[in-house]
């Protein structure tokens, strides 16, 4: 990384060089700070550094799986494994580190493995699928990492070793290790910690280690990431000055003993120093690069702060986290019951900050490290630093602006303040994407990328550019604009608003978009007009695609209230068509693995029984919940399941955002939920409370209170205005918990424009829901009536009688389940 | 210069059995093939009907739609995208799909399955 960072840096400042670079490796440089990802979603390609042509378009000769053997730095040659002899003017060692590998008995065995390079996770990959317990040594940044890495390879019992007496010594401190200790217990990662490590035990194959203390511990792979030694072999055979114990000895223009050599990177030793991280890195191919060019720029140390996610976990360290009394004061902040440690050493006179620790929650890291480098002064009550980010409240931005130009932002790059916010003002970057490919700004570690994102909202902001959110490649508007341009010129099918909107041929973004557009504006028959091709999975065939590529049936029951016959009807057609059942979270019931023939044929007999569609498969109302209320329970206050059967058919079928959810409790015992809802009504002495933007799901969050003891008239006119808002203005996708979390003025806001009418449009949205409620028709009727729609409902265009005979069931309880996901096929 | 591979064409469909601007499965020799008809582009094209990510007989009711000039279908389970000319995977993963020639004539759909 450091070398192509120092070949990038040479070629911007001059060309008369000719660039000859020997590689050890057989691959060309790659992302090594991202290693980990290699075990996620990311793929080697992802992971270069530079195009394969690269290097041939800036002249570079690159010689790959070619070490250099011996150089001699009097007659200035070096000559190569495969027997290359090659001149030069300057050298420059970039030869980074190795693992350091203790000397324990038995690091030889099978099972033991190092995390440095590409070809180390290919064998761990290799080797993982066959372990069940893993182990690292080495508590630090890197072997924590590993640990990751073995936790997502599917490792069940995975732990840590270290031989000090916490987690990353050289980041944090005793409490904040615990913490951290803590979290990862959680997640599944063991750690012991003051363990020296006597021996791996197993024959050939690793099955443990023993320790000094005489403990042991069974593990069926070990990765080894005890530190790193620099590989500073062929320095020392060329007679470069070598340090005591180990590296490169550089000055501070990266220059080694000999006037024509230079080292950077993980090699070099400067102020008797290894850095082992790439920001520094890239600072000393800046340097070399420089002074090689014949300009001067000095090396002068360079600040280790970093912040690092560790399985999900926060944890940053800046500028001196350990300095104590007397040449600091210390305020702390430990949270056991959510997990935060944060510690913030402020000078003896309480005015500027000097380093400090964050576990657990790192959000205020940028600004924090920013304060601590440009030696800002610190507010009157610093301790408020340590209360987290409070940005739903605070406009963003309130601490870019007092951060001086020159703060540096991206400190793998170099890439000040002022470079982010020109190249917004100046070169029309508004992404931080396009920030990266302008300036290289978190191309590094990303560590950086929140902040510059901050920066360009701040700096567009100040420009009075407003920020859009636009859908996709075909559509250079947001969702709130499009709607409303579609409204404007009377556009009823997909492709005519791509005709008069947008460009291209569309896509499976703006598809799914545009229709559910449509069908709020519109509330057609959503498979007519040609528009059936532009509907996502589920609406396409109006029901849920499930695995093996069979659908599930769920009828309407509004408010959960279902006469025996009609119970008996669902009985008997899952019988008839041999469904899986299930009483699904909405009071409802699901029959499973319809065969897309038989989709028509089920709903006409459930049609026939006096069944509508559910719209389970649609960004639509899914059900409203209720308790049984007033009618039979000794406590209900009102009839809750008649106003929840009510209020399910006057929103049925009416497309939103997102889907939507809803209950009613007959009494404050709420029985149903509905402040979970994104609409919840709860009966009160006076009339019913109306709550409005909860969700389960994967981020729960509790309805608020919209207004209280309103009768069933008004609470349904202001259901129709909240929904018709949320519809108007909402982003693609985002439910209404979401939505308000992002509106300005939050729940106030929400109020003022829905009971007190600030935006004088009540009257214009419940005519607009009015319409919509009139215009309802059951999908499945229309479908089932209509030749043309129904003869789609099949699997082989060719063969329409036959069905899919791949599709799989299995039994379970006395019913048929789907079929696992068949294998991927391997290439 | 011109190939010239015995290509064996199998009648596949009428033109009135497709669907405007999306797709269609068929059974050809036992295989499942996907036919798309890109009314838009005046294309006709056919692939594999298996998304190789889950293996699923389904990518003939997903989507299509074009990245940049590039014309693709996305798969209905989880949004993988092919390209429906060179069958390359557009979402980054190491699969691919096969495709297939079609040619259409007097209102007939033909397939050639092996070129």
């Amino acid at each position: 990384m450091v070398s192509h960072k120092f070949c990038e840096k040479l070629t911007a400042k001059i060309n008369n060089f000719k660039l000859i670079v020997f590689g050890e490796e057989p691959i060309r440089a790659y992302d090594r700070v991202h290693l980990t990802d290699y075990f996620g979603n990311k793929t080697l390609d992802d992971l270069f550094l530079s195009k394969n042509e690269w290097y041939d378009e800036n002249n570079i000769d690159l010689h790959l799986h070619d070490t250099i053997l011996q150089v001699n730095t009097i007659e200035k040659y070096a000559i190569s494994k495969s027997g290359i002899r090659q001149n030069y003017d300057y050298l420059v060692f970039a030869t980074g580190s190795a693992a350091f590998v203790p000397p324990i008995p038995g690091v030889d065995k099978e099972g033991v493995f190092l995390y440095r390079t590409i070809e180390d996770l290919d064998q761990i990959k290799a080797y993982a699928s066959t372990a069940n317990k893993g182990t690292v040594i080495g508590g630090g940044l890197l072997g924590l990492e590993a640990a990751k890495a073995l936790v997502d390879l599917g490792i069940q019992e995975s732990a840590v070793v270290e031989f000090a007496p916490r987690l990353m010594p050289r980041q944090i401190d005793d409490m904040a290790s615990n913490i951290l200790q803590n979290k990862l217990q959680a997640l599944g990662l063991t750690c012991f910690l003051q363990k020296s490590t006597t021996q791996i035990l197993g024959k050939n194959k690793i099955t443990g280690l023993a320790f000094a203390d005489g403990s042991q511990l069974d593990s069926d792979i070990l990765i080894i990431s005890a530190g790193i030694k620099p590989r500073d072999e062929l320095a020392k055979a060329a007679g470069l000055a070598i340090g005591p114990r180990g590296g490169i000895v550089v000055d501070e223009n990266m220059r080694t003993s000999d006037p024509h050599t230079f080292a950077i990177g993980e090699c070099a030793l400067y102020n008797e120093m290894i850095y082992g991280l790439v920001a520094p890195g890239y600072e000393m191919a800046e340097v070399a690069a420089t002074t090689i060019s014949g300009e001067q720029k000095l090396f002068a140390g360079f600040d280790m702060s970093t912040k690092l996610k560790l399985m999900g976990v926060d944890v940053a360290s800046f500028g001196d986290p350990f300095i104590t009394e007397p040449h600091a004061r210390t305020i702390l902040l430990e949270d056991k019951n959510k997990g935060i440690y944060k510690r913030l050493n402020i000078s003896p006179d309480g005015k500027r900050l000097l380093g400090g620790i964050l576990v657990g929650e790192a959000a205020s890291y940028n600004m924090l490290l920013q304060t601590v480098n440009n030696n800002m002064p610190l507010p009157e009550h610093p301790e408020t630093l340590l209360l987290g980010e409070q940005s739903e409240t605070k406009p963003a931005g309130a601490g870019l602006e007092a951060l001086p130009d020159t703060a540096l932002i991206c400190s793998c790059e170099g890439i000040t303040k002022a470079q982010i916010c020109n190249a917004v003002t100046q070169q029309g970057c508004e992404h931080a994407d396009d920030i990266k490919k302008c300036t290289k700004a978190g191309s590094g570690c990303g560590g950086c990328v929140p902040m510059v994102k901050d920066l360009v909202a701040y700096t567009m902001k100040k420009q009075g550019k407003y920020i859009r959110n636009t859908i996709c490649e075909h559509f250079n508007f947001s969702r709130q604009e499009l709607f409303d341009l579609i409204k404007i010129h009377d556009l009823r099918t997909y492709d005519s608003v791509l005709d008069s909107l947008g460009t291209g041929h569309g896509c499976e973004v703006c598809k799914p978009l545009v229709s559910s557009l449509l069908a709020s504006l519109w509330n057609e028959m959503i498979l007519g007009k040609g528009n059936d091709v532009a509907q996502d999975s589920n609406d396409r065939f109006l029901a849920n695609i499930q695995r093996g590529g069979t659908y599930s049936v769920v009828p309407r029951v509004p408010g959960g209230e279902i006469q025996p016959e009609k119970l008996i009807v669902i009985g008997e057609v899952a019988k008839k068509y041999g469904l899986y059942t299930k009483i699904t979270g909405g009071q409802r019931i699901d029959m499973f693995g319809a065969h897309l023939n038989d989709l028509p044929l089920i709903w006409e007999e459930l049609i026939a029984a006096g069944f509508e569609s559910g719209h389970a498969y649609g960004k639509a109302l899914r059900t409203v919940k209720s308790c049984v209320g007033s009618t039979w329970c000794r406590f209900g206050l009102h009839d809750s399941v008649s106003f929840a059967v009510q209020i399910e058919e006057r929103y049925r079928g009416i497309r939103s955002p997102h889907k939507l959810k809803s209950a009613v409790s007959g009494c404050i015992r709420e029985c149903a939920e509905a402040q979970s809802k994104d609409f919840g009504i709860i009966a009160t002495e006076k009339g019913w409370n109306l709550y409005v933007c909860g969700n389960g799901g994967s981020k729960p969050q509790h309805a608020h209170l919209l207004v209280s003891d309103i009768d069933s008239e008004t609470c349904i006119r202001y259901l129709d205005r909240f929904l018709m808002f949320y519809i108007h203005t909402a982003d693609p996708l985002t439910r209404t918990a979401t939505w308000l979390n992002k509106m300005e003025g939050g729940v106030d806001y929400l109020r003022n424009v829905v009971v007190e009418d600030s935006l004088g449009m009540a009257e214009t949205w419940e005519k607009e829901m009015q319409a919509l409620v009139e215009a309802y028709q059951c999908e499945w009727k229309v479908a089932v009536n209509d030749p043309d729609i129904r003869k789609r409902f099949v699997h082989f265009v060719n063969a329409p009688s036959e069905k899919d005979e791949t599709v799989k069931f299995e039994e379970m309880r006395g019913q048929k389940k789907a079929a696992d996901w068949n294998a991927p096929i391997t290439y | 210069m011109e190939t010239l591979a015995i290509t064996s064409w199998k009648l596949a469909c009428r033109v009135e059995d497709t669907i405007e601007n999306g797709g269609v499965c068929l059974k050809l020799e036992d295989q499942q093939v996907a036919l798309f008809y890109f009314k838009r582009r005046n294309e006709w094209y056919a692939t594999q009907n298996e998304c190789p990510h889950k293996r699923q007989m389904i990518l003939s009711r997903g989507m299509i739609g074009s990245l940049g000039d590039k014309p693709k279908i996305a798969c209905p389970f989880h949004k993988k995208t092919f390209a429906l000319d060179t069958g390359e995977c557009l979402s980054g993963d190491e699969c691919a799909i096969k495709t297939y020639p079609v040619k259409v004539e007097d209102g007939f759909v033909y397939i050639a399955l092996q070129n």
